[in-house]
């Protein structure tokens, strides 16, 4: 399941959705990005997602359909967030559940590299000398290509 | 054609969206992006490096000589940084 919205998430109730139910799922693996109060060297005070309505939910689900293709899980969820968020916010929910916990915690680990090279939104932060655009970062190509060369 | 620019292109060329009868001679993405920087300052700052910039058709990635076709909606944008 995707979901791109502006609002917070309850990570205990997302996850509990997830494997109620299903007593096949033995293991539930997640992961939860936050909002830094540093960028570089530069306190930051706030930042602003901005996405593409539309491609965001279309690549999400792409991404989560190579995910269940790769291995044998029984739910998995993205939640995205966008808008204008504080450090200690959360951004992202990636959660996966499988019967075994090694494909679960592989496909949770692919999914959230491969949102950050794939999926388009876009970070502004506030700091105490502006407001600027945070640059990708090469290593988070590197770790979705490795996913592209690798055998999972 | 629909044109959509996201984070900083956005804020360089000063529009979220526009509508744009191309050219003829315009017939792909790469052409697309060397007419753009003819049509200002704004355009021309924003698409100097193409190496920082990304290109969506109809909701998908494709490269410089990826074929556009009217009514195609083509988004142009910086490198991701979500999660």
């Amino acid at each position: 399941m995707i979901k791109v919205q502006r609002e917070d998430f309850d990570v205990g109730t997302e996850l509990d959705k997830l494997s109620r139910g299903n007593p096949r799922i033995g293991g539930v693996a997640s992961f939860i990005g936050l909002v830094r109060d540093m960028g570089g060297t530069d306190r930051v005070e706030a930042l602003t997602l901005e996405h593409y309505p539309g491609m965001t939910e279309k690549k999400l689900a792409e991404i989560e359909a190579e995910a269940n293709r790769r291995w044998p899980l029984d739910a998995s969820l993205v939640i995205h967030r966008y808008g204008r968020l504080e450090p200690g916010d959360r951004i992202v929910l990636v959660a996966t559940a499988s019967p075994h916990r090694e494909a679960a915690l592989a496909a949770c680990h692919f999914l959230i590299d491969w949102l950050k090279t794939d999926a388009p939104f876009w970070k502004s932060e506030e700091t105490p000398q502006g407001e600027r655009w945070v640059a990708a970062r090469d290593e988070d190509d590197e770790a979705t290509q490795r996913w592209k060369t690798g055998s999972p | 054609m629909q044109l959509l620019y996201f984070a900083w292109l956005r804020a360089k060329i000063g529009t979220a969206e526009e509508e744009l009868a191309l050219p003829s001679q315009v017939h792909d993405v790469n052409a697309l992006l060397e007419w753009l920087k003819s049509r200002g300052p704004g355009y021309a700052e924003a698409l100097k490096d193409l190496s920082t910039v990304r290109v969506a058709v109809n909701q998908d990635y494709v490269g410089p000589e990826h074929r556009l076709r009217d009514g195609d909606e083509v988004a142009i944008f910086p490198p991701v940084t979500g999660g």
